[in-house]
């Protein structure tokens, strides 16, 4: 794994209205490593998610990214040319296209790779037929990478839950990309099928080479593929390390399971309630 | 049953899937040419309309159909094209320059809808588009000089360079060709990327986005390119009645071209010409009915209208894919006999969509 910083958060700060969504938030992803945010609802995981694909933008602090000339600042890019940049992502509630077949879904994450104008399209000329090939090609690479062919020609509102997280994972992939955001990829899925997602992130990885930023609640998947976590807590950073360090860190269990005063609190209620009875 | 066997990728691109398609699609081709021969002269008058109202409604279909933006104010369009034809050639521009130029300033008052549109959604939309529909029919109404007011004007015939396109099978076969070059540029563009991302806006904007589709050009790429169909059937709309006012692009008129293609079936090139013959037959079987219904039902006024609503209604409520949704599921049952289910086309409800872009 190579050192360098493919992107870098640096004090970034979300404000809706009264709430603070993220807090000072400020980490490094390197190239190659899986990097995972985790925390408890509502830590503003998701809300870093959709910082750096340019859906919110900051109230303050700013986002780097490697790009193909160097260094650039991601916070002044424009929400659609994120993905050009080598930057895919994956929702956490699925947003596939649904009236459109698994096939189709892949070929529109080749967008930024289309080669044709208006006009060419228009008349689907040679070289508009040339690229939807090559476009073809690269899908069912992927299809192929996944093991989607079963449901290649499939329509997504037909397909179960746990193969729609495959197909956008599919799709993410399609782009190319340099880094991929995977927003809960377990939600939702067994646990036979959680433990195929994490081959795949151990594959997307190795074999693709691509850098992972995930956010995960199931810490047995967390500390499987992870190179790197943070946690996040009520938008501030808690802890950031490897996987066991974090697990480790008493701010974090903190976090998760309360203190030992909010136990004692409790116990101490119960008690006096049954005084009062 | 017949199974296609892939063997190359350009199978899924090409447009005929199979010798089948090949075979019918051109018998129905040659008919269409042959049919001044085959069929009345009235009835090629109808078909010269079906073709009309199918190239506009190609052009709503790409926008409500594939991009999911609805317009409720398509007839203005039509009326653009309609009234720019009808100065330009009387001013004796010849046919072709005076359609690329009803065709080019339906496209560009497209761009100038479709500006505001981007930031409106579902009903605001509609809204929008409405009120526009009505501000041009009130500037068709009032630009007495260029429009000749609410008492409308006549419009000549098709002529380019003295040579006068006369007869109605003549002005059929222009509309014919003009439809065949439109419907294949639409296929065309739906094969290709661009299409692809009018989809993917239909069925989710924000995912759209992050695949780096730029909303804001494809949603008025979208709107422009529906508005410039919509002129080109405005401009043979009016070669075909030769005579055009300010209320034959009214309100009704959208509605009737919205109508068609939610009755043809929403997202389906086939569901365009299905609407359209649909759209146009219906008032020719209403007359005929007349005849046979009470007096105070067939001649009651507005019965054109109940009549309608009605089979809007019962699309919506029971075949919301329209009449090609119909004839997919008939052809499967044909196809399966006797292994057809009675669920096969009930798509799965899902809850799981989080909120669209703001």
């Amino acid at each position: 794994m190579s050192t360098e910083i493919l992107l870098s958060a640096k004090n970034l700060s979300v404000r809706f209205g009264g709430v603070l969504a993220v807090n000072n938030v400020s980490f490094d992803v390197k190239q190659g490593e899986v990097f995972t945010l985790i925390g408890p609802n509502g830590a503003g995981k998701t809300t870093v998610f959709n910082l750096i694909s340019r859906i919110y933008t900051p109230t303050s602090g700013e986002i780097d990214y490697l790009g193909p000339n160097g260094m650039l600042k991601l916070t002044d890019k424009a929400p659609q040319d994120v993905a050009s940049l080598g930057i895919a992502r994956t929702f956490q509630n699925i947003e596939l296209f649904e009236h459109a077949s698994v096939l189709h879904n892949l070929l529109i994450g080749r967008h930024t790779h289309r080669a044709s104008n208006l006009w060419q399209d228009l008349f689907f000329t040679g070289k508009v037929r040339e690229a939807e090939l090559k476009s073809r090609e690269k899908a069912e690479e992927v299809i192929d990478f996944l093991g989607l062919q079963h449901y290649r020609d499939s329509f997504v509102a037909g397909l179960p839950y746990g193969v729609r997280k495959v197909v956008e994972m599919a799709r993410a992939l399609c782009t190319e990309p340099k880094m991929l955001l995977l927003d809960e990829p377990s939600s939702g899925l067994n646990v036979e099928e959680t433990e195929d997602m994490a081959f795949w992130i151990q594959d997307i990885k190795n074999e693709l080479g691509i850098t992972v930023l995930m956010v995960e609640h199931d810490m047995t998947l967390v500390s499987k593929v992870s190179d790197r976590v943070v946690a996040l807590n009520q938008g501030e950073v808690l802890a950031m390390g490897t996987p066991r360090e974090v697990q480790t860190d008493p701010g974090v269990i903190e976090a998760y399971l309360g203190t030992v005063d909010d136990v004692s609190s409790l116990r101490r209620q119960s008690t006096a309630a049954k005084e009062l009875a | 049953m017949r199974f296609i066997f892939k063997t190359d990728y350009a199978q899924d691109i090409n447009l005929a899937k199979h010798g089948g398609h090949i075979f019918w699609y051109s018998a129905l081709v040659a008919m269409l040419v042959a049919a001044p021969w085959l069929v009345p002269e009235y009835w090629l008058a109808q078909a010269t309309f079906v073709l009309i109202y199918g190239v506009a409604g190609l052009g709503l279909m790409l926008l409500a159909g594939f991009t999911g933006q609805f317009s409720l104010g398509h007839a203005a369009f039509l009326g653009v094209g309609a009234y720019t034809q009808a100065y330009l050639t009387s001013v004796g521009m010849p046919f072709p320059v005076a359609l690329l130029c009803a065709t080019g300033l339906s496209a560009v008052l497209g761009i100038v809808i479709g500006l505001p549109a981007l930031r409106l959604k579902g009903i605001y939309l509609g809204m929008a588009t409405l009120s526009f529909g009505f501000i041009l029919e009130e500037v068709f109404a009032r630009w007495e000089s260029v429009t000749g007011g609410n008492a409308g004007i006549r419009v000549g015939k098709p002529a380019m360079l003295g040579w006068v396109l006369e007869g109605g099978n003549a002005f059929y076969w222009l509309c014919l060709g003009i439809t065949v070059v439109a419907t294949l540029g639409i296929l065309n563009l739906l094969r290709s990327p661009t299409g692809r991302a009018f989809v993917a806006i239909r069925d989710s904007e924000i995912s759209a986005q992050s695949m780096g589709i730029h909303l804001a050009y494809y949603k008025t790429l979208s709107f422009s390119i529906s508005a410039g169909l919509a002129g080109v059937a405005g401009a043979l709309y009016a070669h075909n009645l030769q005579f055009i006012s300010p209320d034959q692009f009214n309100l009704l008129q959208s509605i009737d071209l919205l109508l068609m293609i939610v009755i043809g079936g929403l997202g389906s090139v086939h569901g365009v010409f299905l609407g359209s013959i649909f759209l146009i037959t219906l008032p020719q079987g209403i007359s005929a009915a007349k005849e046979f219904l009470p007096e105070f039902i067939g001649q009651a006024p507005g019965l054109k209208s109940a009549i309608y609503g009605a089979v809007l209604i019962a699309f919506v409520l029971f075949e919301p894919m329209g009449l090609y949704g119909r004839w997919l599921k008939v052809r499967t049952y044909m196809q399966l006999f006797p292994f057809y289910r009675k669920g096969m086309f009930k798509r799965q409800k899902s809850f799981q969509k989080s909120d669209r872009l703001k």
